[in-house]
């Protein structure tokens, strides 16, 4: 499935306190990486709810990353120790509906890590690239219409 | 002045909903002291043509139970739609999908593979299944449709009101049917039933503890739950927190946890995910491999989470055939 002109669309839900600093740290140390993900803050990774990563999923996205302080780290104390608690149990699920796991990914990016981030995000796309789209609303389509 | 008419017809469902009005007991005789039944295939020998011949307004309200799975199913609740003043999607299945929607998480050849084929108990040696045509005799014979797919009432028809619950409890029918009587309804598109969480009218709320410590889930099916204490407090996946209340707590006095057939709380865009998002943060896991643990304790969550709301649900449905088509 392999598509070089597939562009992967990817929704990133960032933590306010370190990841969208370390994606701001990648911007304004000019280091290069592909353009193909949207970011969003959040105030915390423990705020994305696992129905943002779905509704993304069905609007279109081909994957989804949710990043945020290492462990010990949170701002908020816990927030992320909640986001690291449910990704599994979002994965199982997503299984089960037929979404590859590899399409959400769940990573720790602190303030000061704009070099990863920028790797990541690479990384994530090539990743992407080989799955393919994930078409959601299309495929849901053909498989709901009556015939 | 005429008695109003009402309706009741059955799609993809069980005949539970059908009993719920005869658990109506004695107070079946006030409403049919109030209404005329014009159709209900349990009791009374209604024919298509029939219904066909009525007119628009003719019947005040069809209560329509079972979600929609055959081409038949569909043509009756269009015309019914066509014919009756008001629809009420009745029952978990008319309104969310129930049980019958969870056959969205396989596919209709599956289906079909398991029913007439690879079941240990089916003798089948020509492989015979149902055709939509057949001839026997010189006679044409028809069979409706199966849809690839399982739809609530309102993926397919305009649905004016929802009587949740499987099946509904007698009081909320009761008092639906007096509220479309006395013309005393809410907005369209109401769910007739409280907002309220579920947890909110649990005899158990009292033992519910702020903090959950699940580290694994236990099932119903190898331990037995303490009959006073609150499920999530011992490790059982309850419904409770993401569900309607006004079911009567049938479930959780039968010491069995909330399973969801209210559907989701008017705050819960999916009622899945919202009580994933609320138990897994909670449980008891402080490293990556300690939340592996507690979500593979969880053995099947699309049918634990969505065992009545799949076709519901944001995702509705198993996606098949990776790849193939995109």
């Amino acid at each position: 499935m392999a598509n070089e002109s597939f562009e992967p669309k990817i929704v990133g839900f960032l933590c306010r306190w370190c990841s969208y600093t370390g994606a701001d740290l990648a911007g304004t140390s000019r280091i290069q990486y592909p353009p193909n993900l949207a970011a969003i803050r959040v105030m915390c990774s423990g705020r994305v709810d696992p129905t943002f990563v779905v509704k993304a999923l069905r609007d279109g996205a081909d994957g989804v990353l949710i990043a945020g302080c290492h462990p010990g780290d949170c701002h908020y104390a816990e927030g992320n120790y909640k986001a690291m608690r449910r990704f599994p149990m979002l994965l199982n699920l997503l299984d089960q509906f037929g979404i590859e796991r590899e399409r959400v990914r769940l990573e720790w990016i602190s303030a000061s890590e704009g070099d990863l981030f920028a790797q990541l995000v690479k990384q994530f796309t090539e990743q992407l690239r080989k799955l393919g789209p994930l078409n959601w609303q299309e495929r849901i389509e053909a498989l709901c219409t009556n015939l | 002045m005429a008695k109003p008419k009402v309706a009741f017809y059955w799609c993809a469902s069980c005949g539970g909903c059908e009993e719920t009005v005869v658990d109506l007991a004695e107070d079946i005789l006030k409403v049919v002291a109030a209404v005329d039944i014009a159709l209900w295939p349990v009791a009374i020998d209604i024919k298509l043509k029939d219904v066909q011949a009525w007119k628009p307004g003719d019947v005040a309200v069809a209560f329509i139970n079972g979600a929609v799975r055959l081409s038949e199913q569909e043509e009756w609740v269009k015309l019914l739609r066509e014919k009756c003043s008001l629809i009420v999607a009745f029952g978990s299945c008319a309104h969310i999908g129930g049980i019958p929607g969870l056959a969205n998480a396989t596919t209709k050849e599956q289906i079909f593979a398991n029913k007439y084929h690879l079941s240990p108990t089916i003798n089948n040696p020509n492989g015979t299944v149902p055709q939509e045509h057949s001839k026997v005799d010189n006679y044409d014979l028809e069979l409706p449709f199966f849809w690839k797919d399982v739809k609530t009432l309102d993926q397919v028809i305009d649905v004016d009101y929802y009587l949740p619950g499987c099946p509904p409890p007698p009081n909320l029918v009761a008092e639906a049917v007096n509220a479309i009587l006395e013309g005393k309804l809410p907005p369209k598109g109401s769910v007739l039933a409280p907002e309220k969480a579920l947890c909110e009218s649990c005899p158990r709320n009292e033992t519910k503890p702020d903090d959950l410590t699940i580290a694994s889930f236990k099932r119903v099916s190898t331990s037995t739950p303490d009959p006073e204490k609150c499920f999530l407090a011992e490790g059982y996946l309850c419904m409770g927190p993401a569900t309607r209340s006004g079911c009567g707590e049938r479930c959780i006095n039968g010491n069995m946890p909330c399973r969801g057939c209210f559907g989701p709380t008017p705050d819960a865009l999916d009622a899945g995910l919202k009580l994933l998002s609320a138990i897994a943060s909670r449980g008891k896991a402080d490293t990556t491999e300690s939340s592996q643990v507690l979500a593979d304790s969880l053995a099947d969550p699309l049918g634990t989470l969505y065992r009545f709301s799949l076709p519901a649900s944001l995702l509705r449905r198993r996606l098949v055939d990776l790849h193939e088509n995109s």
